[in-house]
């Protein structure tokens, strides 16, 4: 038996693909390629797998991680390649390894956002992004695991902000907390819609680049 | 990713379905291929990606060179609405191309309520949904599956139906649509040479006439059009396609599992099962192929669960001498074997308790009758003691739960019947009482009833649906029946059935209240969430239609059947015959017992190989 961790990409139609049905996804992957994840005890067994910091429905990463108990000894030599030709398009493994750090030492997400406006980008908009964020506080709403609204800081859960422009988007880079609690960058464009209605981007993308330690170093 | 599909994905249910990019989705070069065919399945993915004749001929089709085949599903509502909004034509999922520039566009029909789906998916592609208002060769569009042996309802809107099993008969079409292509033939150039081709129903080809009372006086085929069409089948089932590669969805849909197909036909003859007598006769697979497919499938799938699926699936033959083979291979992987449309017999429970293992889940069986004269009438040859028995073998290894489905309105039926079905209720629960290993659990019976519609090509074509006055009172009786605490009963609302009733043995001046009503916003009319009967009795009203002269009219042997241009091979004498059988009460034995002679021999060369 080895615990094994994968990094893998998920992007285009992938991104669409929900964190259930990942998981599901997953324990089909798998038995192509001659892998046999353990299954927990019980009437029902199911295949011990576990994502590390799922990635909401609609955004892109290319640094996912995925935590895994095999039947097999195994090192994870050679499961990218077998992966790769199973998987649905978007998904893309990396890398498979023994992995050496728990994952409670994971404390950034470093994430790539684009505000886009679709008539230009408002004069001025990246200086009253910076002057938005550099306030010592701001509320905005997020639902809870109730579905009911609760008023949260998201300040605090921002390590480090960068603005910049390009033709019909302003590109964010952001380094937020990671868990416990965790932000969703992509509520930093609802904080912008709440506090400057008139600078609200009329589409936001996300994109995670990188999943760093609380040093900053890449957390693998 | 087409921006505008990005920017509405956000904010529609399930996004995933809409996507496409799936494992073993078909990728081709569209510079490199002559033929685009939009394979659609008129209702949501879920239930589409689910259908294994639509993962047959997706297969076929893509194994042809030059033609690439894509799947289409019909847009749920939030997204239907985004998608018209943003002004985004429905597209393939493989490609994202709108379908409205492919050569031909081909619908798998399995039920009538997907009717009104089919109209809205060709507008929402930018189609016409007329056949008359698309002049030009492309898009042509055809349609198949159970539903089209009455195609009449739709005969205003496709070209070309295809009758029977599609393997051969689609290669065939695609071939002579590439020659039309080729040489510049016109639309209705194309149409005369389809209606040559066996199995290919062109309904424009086809006049009809009417008697001032509403039923039929005349189908006069035009151009050389041959008066019968007959449905075609695949010989040698161990020749024909098996998907074994096949579209792995990323996210969930109703049948997510491997689905192997032992044989096709039945050999029972249920007198009110459309399927049993349409995909006559009996054609298996032999033990040593499925074995194989199944666990080529099951590897390059990496499912979890597999289905053995038949329309009878203890009819198969070498049925334990598959389960043996597959058993080992099964469980070292952790795949779960499931048998659908078990009969009630102790073969088959013993088997079932083998692939359980320790998986306690509910038992199913359809008695579809109370009585022991009313399933002699419809032809189900099952008795309640080889019901009870089978229930006491389940109850005793451990099953708590079990589910009996009946139909109300089979024709001879009487109340006596209908209080039949609460006394099987209750003596499964006695026989619980007796027989259950753990009774500290308890036990759940439920017992569902459906209204009953009377199809094209069953022994029933010619018989009313009872009203739905009377079928709320048969409902009513039952309900009042059905005393036992631990028994559940459902029933299913009536409202569906009828439509159901009406457009299956509808003609085709049913069209124009077809166009209607979907104008009026049916489309996915299977799904409570989006059906109106009231909306199709206007449609009806507005079009001077009456929708009981379809449902509720018995019919006299002479008369002329809407579809009667068609044929699947089983002969109106036979059915006849079937049908005076029912009301004496009398069984006829199955296929392997005893040939009936209903007719379907010829379309296997003379002698059935049951
Ligand atoms: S011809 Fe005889 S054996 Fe063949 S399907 Fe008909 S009844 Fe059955």
């Amino acid at each position: 038996m080895s615990k094994l961790r994968l990094l893998f990409s998920k992007e285009a139609q992938a991104s669409y693909i929900s964190h259930l049905d990942l998981m599901r996804t997953f324990q089909r992957v798998f038995p192509r390629t001659g892998l046999k994840i353990s299954h927990s005890n019980g009437f029902h067994p199911h295949a011990i797998l576990s994502v590390v910091l799922p990635l909401p429905v609609g955004q892109s990463s290319v640094c996912e991680l995925l935590d895994l108990t095999v039947d097999q000894e195994s090192d994870g030599s050679g499961i990218v390649e077998k992966l790769n030709s199973g998987f649905p398009a978007g998904l893309r493994a990396l890398d498979c390894y023994a992995p050496q750090r728990p994952v409670r030492e994971l404390a950034f997400v470093q994430a790539e956002l684009q505000f886009l406006y679709d008539a230009g980008v408002p004069a001025g908009c990246t200086a009253e992004l910076e002057e938005l964020f550099r306030r010592p506080s701001l509320i905005i709403q997020k639902k809870t695991k109730r579905r009911e609204l609760a008023d949260v800081d998201i300040r605090p859960l921002i390590r480090s902000l960068s603005f910049s422009e390009e033709e019909g988007k302003v590109l964010v880079q952001a380094v937020v907390a990671a868990q416990n609690p965790g932000l969703n960058p992509a509520l930093l464009g609802n904080a912008v819609a709440k506090e400057l209605p008139e600078l609200a981007p009329d589409f936001v993308r996300v994109r995670r680049t990188a999943l760093l330690d609380e040093n900053g170093e890449i957390f693998r | 990713m087409d921006e505008r599909l990005e920017r509405i994905l956000p904010r529609v249910q399930k996004p995933g379905r809409y996507v496409g990019g799936e494992y073993n989705a078909v990728q081709k070069d569209k510079d490199k291929v002559d033929i685009r065919f939009a394979f659609c399945f008129p209702d949501t993915y879920e239930i589409g990606m689910s259908n294994l004749g639509m993962r047959i001929l997706y297969g076929v089709m893509n194994e042809m060179d030059g033609v690439w085949c894509e799947r289409v599903f019909q847009p749920w509502g939030d997204m239907e609405e985004e998608m018209r909004k943003a002004g985004i034509p429905l597209y393939g999922l493989e490609s994202g191309d709108p379908i409205r520039d492919f050569d031909i566009i081909g619908f798998s029909v399995g039920y009538e309520m997907a009717f009104a789906g089919i109209l809205n998916m060709l507008d929402l592609a930018g189609v016409p949904v007329r056949a008359e208002d698309r002049p030009d060769l492309s898009p042509l569009v055809i349609a198949g599956g159970t539903a089209m042996y009455n195609a009449e309802p739709l005969a205003d809107f496709i070209d070309i139906v295809s009758l029977g099993e599609g393997e051969d008969v689609t290669v065939e079409l695609i071939e002579l649509y590439r020659r039309a292509k080729r040489e510049g033939w016109t639309k209705h150039q194309l149409l005369v040479a389809a209606a040559q081709v066996p199995g290919l129903y062109v309904p424009s080809l086809y006049e009809v006439t009417y008697h001032d009372d509403g039923t039929v006086a005349d189908i006069v085929p035009r151009e050389g059009a041959p008066r019968k069409v007959t449905k075609r089948i695949v010989q040698d089932m161990d020749k024909s396609y098996f998907p074994v590669h096949t579209v792995v969805p990323s996210t969930e849909i109703v049948q997510d599992r491997t689905t192997l197909e032992l044989f096709r036909g039945c050999i029972r003859g249920c007198r009110f099962c459309q399927a049993g007598y349409v995909y006559r006769p009996v054609r298996s697979r032999s033990k040593d192929l499925c074995a194989e497919y199944a666990k080529e499938a099951l590897c390059d799938s990496g499912y979890e669960e597999m289905t053995l699926s038949s329309l009878s699936t203890s009819d198969y033959r070498p049925l334990v001498e598959l389960c043996d083979d597959l058993e080992e291979f099964c469980e070292a992987r952790h795949i779960h074997l499931s048998l659908p449309s078990l009969r009630a017999d102790s073969f088959s429970m013993d088997l079932m308790q083998r692939l359980q293992k320790g998986r306690k889940s509910g038992l199913t069986f359809a008695p579809e009758a109370g009585t022991q004269r009313l399933r002699d009438a419809i032809n189900k040859n099952v008795t309640e003691e080889d019901l009870l028995q089978s229930c006491r073998t389940a109850f005793a290894g451990g099953f708590n739960a079990v589910k009996l489905y009946f139909m109300l309105g089979l024709p001879t039926e009487t109340d006596e019947d209908i209080l039949g079905i609460a006394e099987i209720a209750a003596h499964v629960m006695h026989v619980w009482r007796e027989s259950a290993s753990n009774k500290n659990r308890g036990v759940r019976i439920t017992v569902s009833t459906s209204w009953f519609v009377p199809k094209p090509f069953t022994a029933f074509q010619w018989e009313p649906q009872i009203s739905l006055e009377e079928y709320q009172r048969r409902v009513k009786l039952l309900r009042q029946a059905i005393t036992t605490k631990t028994v559940t009963y459902n029933w299913h609302d009536g409202d569906t059935s009828f439509l159901e009733a009406v457009l299956a043995r509808g003609d085709r001046r049913l069209g124009k209240v077809l166009e209607l009503a979907w104008r009026k916003g049916a489309k996915l009319d299977a799904w409570e969430e989006y059906f109106s009967l009231e909306r199709w009795m206007e449609a009806f009203r507005e079009c001077g239609l009456d929708p009981h002269f379809y449902a509720n009219r018995t019919r006299s042997r002479d008369e002329l059947m809407p579809w009667d241009m068609i044929s699947c091979g089983v002969t109106d004498d036979y059915l006849w015959r079937e049908r005076e059988r029912a009301y004496a009460s009398v069984t006829t034995p199955d296929c392997r017992t005893h040939c009936g002679g209903c007719g379907a021999n010829r379309l296997v060369g003379g002698k059935c190989n049951v």
